[in-house]
């Protein structure tokens, strides 16, 4: 095996000439035949009865060949969209989640919900008619705020308070009493806002039924096509899934926003029928602010307890998660299990108990985005262990490193068992790398210029490899997370991995055959890597909470494994000898103490001629399958420590620099694993700086397009600095611990701690826009000239 | 309807259409050339960006009529697999996309910064210069250092 394309190496991606040529294929390159174009009439209000919907003059207008409703779906018996994920209350009731059509019936619940779709020969048309459709709506309250929803009338019948769960985690008696022995209690109150995930591509979808066999097909932008399909067929109801084919081919980022099944997939894939043509819908830019899962959007009071030396005793926090009008697909554990068994971060804490009451509102459903329930967490230890050693006089660093876990296995309070880490060497190295000595001086020096210098360190975990299906089970998912792979190995010797991951940008087709060709000692332009199409993998889970390395490759290399145990059968026949003494290596069946051999590819063509063997005793062929179910989640872990100038008279606050050290155990392709840290490092700062998704107390969505919206931009960001410490994963077979979302774990609370420090009070929201940070500023210099 | 001829990757392209077509929705849907992307429709993410007579533009945002008689170049004219333009060997290079949906905007966009400003950019000037494009996947570290090779190989 070439050390150029081997594990390890910074092999280049194989899939980028298609991308840098214009040649790939989203789901809005593909036309089919024939196709008809949607259009759905969504709500321009936030909460409202439909009264009546007259679509008559919308029929007749030109090009339309159908407008669809609501009824139309009940009288189809189409199901409603489902959230997958079952929550308990703290009295053991099940979570209140009212029903979700994909088209309005009778109820609108957030701007953008959908009214109706209209089918024409082209978009123009469709949209042109949708015009004509004419609805009556009773108008009721919106409900925006969190804090007022109790009172503010019920979204859903099911929930009259428009509580969804209120549900804890941890020992609540145990946490009172390391409250009741401490020296001294930290206390902070936060808000982690709301975002919108934003991927590149727009969500698409063609529904195509064909009349001549029965079998739908839809092309969509999804990160889990498999899951799409269980979802349409067994819940939704459209066909068994024997009779419906989903294909996400290239996807143009996800985020999360493209594992939900939303109501536009659904009404496409439907309605294909409906009209006996293939029916296309692209979501403009304002749709998808309107309708993809936002993500984030907590209120938290957290208060930590500490010893008279520092040492953390307890944590205590309350959180209210926005779930939006809609329990979306995972939504109902993004701020449950993917949250506060996070809450113990890095840290060795006694006891700890978390409260979160899950409430809709009248806005978007919220669901995961990068990172899911895990940034919330880490903002939330990362910012008040920040506090707390401020209000000690510790230095952060030492703070953080008293605390820190030191052995493990180690068991958290809070379900989850770590099995491995080394906190203070990425510690250590992010103390070098960013020159923490020399800040004191730094900080000096911008005082000069008058600019205030501040730095934040944050220390995160994240659990990923998502996720023990037993495990998960038991906590209420629908769901088993294991993955699938699959190894065909052709006469001549090339392979083809199919894989139930999904790649949307994070090089699957490099680092999946960089892995197989390393196993199996063949050129990695040998092996091509198969995925996102349901009728050519049989299952899958698909890619989300960074599990296509930890989860996806290890049925890889499981599949691997049984394909090079065949081999050794075949080999054994093909070179007589017995198997025990066939021996594999750098792409060789040998027989050992002999200079006898076959190469990999011609083991490969002995298995597929069968002449050397009976097979009635060894089954032709070479090809083998996997399923991979962790024992554990993986923990990876680091620090990222950011530094911040901040021009006090316009508030601009300038990253000057950004230290990531991460800790991901065994890494395949550390170009791609650095690209993944600099792309989560850049959403993390857009959420402390710039994105916030802003409804008006009329529940309508004031940032609606890239004009509102502050995407960060090339300008808004500096080059990183990334070093990585390497502790290698114990529970799954490649060491490996996931890198998708790190840098979005991470960054938020290393800018707020960061700007914190540079402004000398705690008093800073996100996004800390420059009039934020000005206004910081201002309180800044009172409370110095008060001193 | 409309008549509009224009020069596109070197061919010549006369077409009857909606006079409300845009120019990316032409390239896309008339003449099937998809590397043309649309992120946002409202000229701020620049997934669009074509050349028009030699200069960058977002096709999102320009009627096709507009453009009658004017020669357009998109990704898929600046070069193939077998054959590519320096930007785009440099963003494969340096690592300088993931899902790949805002790249041939970044690479049309570059090879434009590289016309107006020389083949020597500096990290500021290349950060300031892609201020119309937008991508959510590389935080833009590696388009940076693409661009800066991509510019200094066009020489």
């Amino acid at each position: 095996m070439s050390a150029k394309t081997g594990v390890g190496a910074p092999v280049l991606r194989k899939e980028d000439f298609r991308f840098i040529t214009g040649k790939g294929q989203y789901t809005d390159d593909i036309n089919r035949q024939d196709q008809a174009y949607a259009y759905f009439l969504r709500s321009p209000h936030a909460h409202a009865n439909i009264k009546k919907l007259d679509i008559s003059a919308a029929q007749k207008a030109p090009g339309v060949l159908g407008v669809l409703t609501g009824d139309d779906l009940a009288a189809d018996k189409i199901g409603g969209l489902i959230c997958g994920w079952m929550i308990h209350n703290k009295d053991g009731s099940p979570m209140k989640a009212g029903a979700h059509p994909a088209l309005a019936q009778g109820k609108v619940r957030y701007v953008g919900d959908h009214v109706a779709v209209v089918i024409a020969d082209t978009y123009a048309q469709a949209k042109d008619a949708a015009e004509k459709i004419i609805v009556d709506y009773q108008v009721l309250p919106a409900v925006v705020d969190m804090n007022k929803a109790k009172s503010a009338g019920a979204i859903h019948d099911v929930a009259p308070d428009n509580v969804v769960y209120d549900w804890h985690l941890g020992d609540k008696a145990a946490t009172d009493a390391a409250f009741s022995k401490a020296k001294h209690v930290t206390k902070i109150d936060l808000v982690n806002n709301r975002l919108i995930p934003n991927a590149m591509e727009p969500r698409a979808a063609i529904g195509d039924f064909d009349s001549g066999t029965g079998v739908y097909t839809l092309y969509t932008t999804s990160q889990n096509p498999h899951v799409a399909r269980l979802v349409l067929s067994a819940f939704v109801g459209i066909a068994p899934e024997h009779k419906l084919r989903v294909i996400a081919p290239d996807v143009g980022g996800g985020f999360g926003s493209k594992i939900f099944i939303y109501a536009e997939e659904t009404v496409c894939v439907w309605a294909s029928k409906k009209v006996g043509r293939p029916v296309k819908w692209t979501a403009d830019r304002t749709e998808a602010f309107l309708s993809d899962a936002h993500g984030r959007d907590h209120i938290s009071h957290a208060e930590l307890a500490l010893d008279d030396k520092g040492k953390i005793l307890g944590l205590r926090v309350k959180t209210k998660a926005n779930l939006g009008a809609y329990l979306s697909t995972f939504s109902s554990c993004v701020p449950t299990y993917l949250y506060a068994p996070l809450l113990s971060g890095q840290y060795d804490i006694p006891a700890i108990y978390a409260e979160v009451e899950g409430i809709y509102t009248t806005t978007a459903p919220v669901d995961a985005y990068r990172g899911a329930g895990r940034p919330e967490a880490t903002f939330l230890i990362e910012r008040i262990i920040e506090k707390a050693a401020r209000e000690t006089g510790s230095d952060p660093a030492m703070f953080r490193r008293k605390n820190f876990i030191k052995s493990f296995p180690h068991q958290t309070p809070v379900i989850m068992a770590y099995d491995t880490g080394n906190y203070t060497a990425s510690l250590d190295l992010a103390l070098e790398m960013a020159d923490y000595k020399n800040f004191a001086k730094r900080k000096k020096d911008s005082a000069k210029n008058g600019k205030l210098r501040g730095i934040g360190f944050s220390a995160y975990i994240e659990a990923c490899g998502i996720a023990p299906s037993a495990a998960v089970g038991s906590l209420g998912a629908g769901v088993g997370l294991w993955e699938s792979a699959e190894i065909r190995v052709n006469p001549v010797g090339t392979v083809e991995v199919l894989t139930g991951s999904h790649s949307h940008g994070q090089g699957h087709e490099t680092t999946f055959a960089q892995l197989v060709a390393d196993r199996l000692g063949i050129d990695i332009d040998s092996v091509a890597v198969v995925h996102g199409d349901t009728d050519k993998v049989q299952f899958g889970m698909g890619t989300y909470g960074s599990r296509s390395g930890a989860v996806g490759m290890s049925a890889i290399v499981k599949a691997v494994d049984k394909v090079i145990a065949k081999g050794k059968k075949v080999a054994a026949y093909a070179l007589e000898a017995a198997e025990k003494d066939i021996q594999f290596k750098d792409g060789r069946f040998s027989v050992a103490g002999t200079d006898k051999s076959l190469a990999f590819g011609e083991v490969a063509l002995q298995a597929y001629i069968a002449h050397k063997f009976n097979g009635q005793d060894l089954e032709p062929g070479l090809k083998e399958g996997a399923f991979y179910d962790p024992t554990n989640f993986t923990f990876p872990s680091g620090v990222h420590i950011c530094e911040v100038e901040i021009d006090p008279d316009t508030g601009t606050t300038d990253i000057v620099k950004w230290t990531a050290v991460d800790d991901f155990g065994n890494v395949i392709n550390p170009m791609i694993v650095e690209g993944q840290v600099h792309g989560g490092i850049a959403q993390g700062v857009g959420q402390a700086l710039l994105e916030g998704a802003h409804y008006n107390a009329d529940g309508q969505l004031v940032t609606a397009s890239y004009m509102d919206y502050t995407m960060p931009r090339a300008d808004d960001l500096p080059s990183f600095d990334v070093g990585m410490t390497n502790t290698p994963c114990t529970t799954n077979p490649l060491g490996i611990k996931g890198c998708g979302e790190a840098g979005a774990i991470a960054a938020p609370p290393a800018v707020i701690n960061a700007i914190t420090d540079a402004v000398g009070h705690e008093d800073v929201p996100m996004p800390a826009t420059p009039y934020a940070v000005w206004q910081a500023c201002q309180k800044g210099a009172r409370k110095l000239a008060a001193e | 309807m409309a008549s509009v001829t224009l020069t596109v990757n070197g061919k010549q392209v006369t077409a009857t259409v909606d006079p409300r077509t845009l120019l990316a929705q032409f390239l896309r849907e008339n003449l099937h050339l998809t590397g043309t992307h649309v992120g946002c429709d409202t000229s701020q993410c620049g997934a669009c960006v074509v050349h028009v007579n030699g200069r960058a533009v977002k096709s999102c945002t320009t009627l096709a009529v507009s453009c009658d008689g004017a020669s357009v170049t998109t990704i898929e004219g600046i070069g193939t697999p077998d054959n590519l333009h320096p930007m785009q060997t440099a963003f494969r290079e340096n690592h300088g996309l993931q899902c790949g949906f805002c790249t041939p905007g970044m690479i049309m966009s570059a090879i434009d910064i590289v016309n107006r400003k020389g083949n020597k950019l500096d990290e500021h000037t290349i950060r300031e210069e892609l201020e119309g494009n937008i991508c959510r996947c590389t935080g833009y570290h590696n388009i940076v250092k693409a661009v800066a090779q991509g510019a200094a190989a066009m020489k």
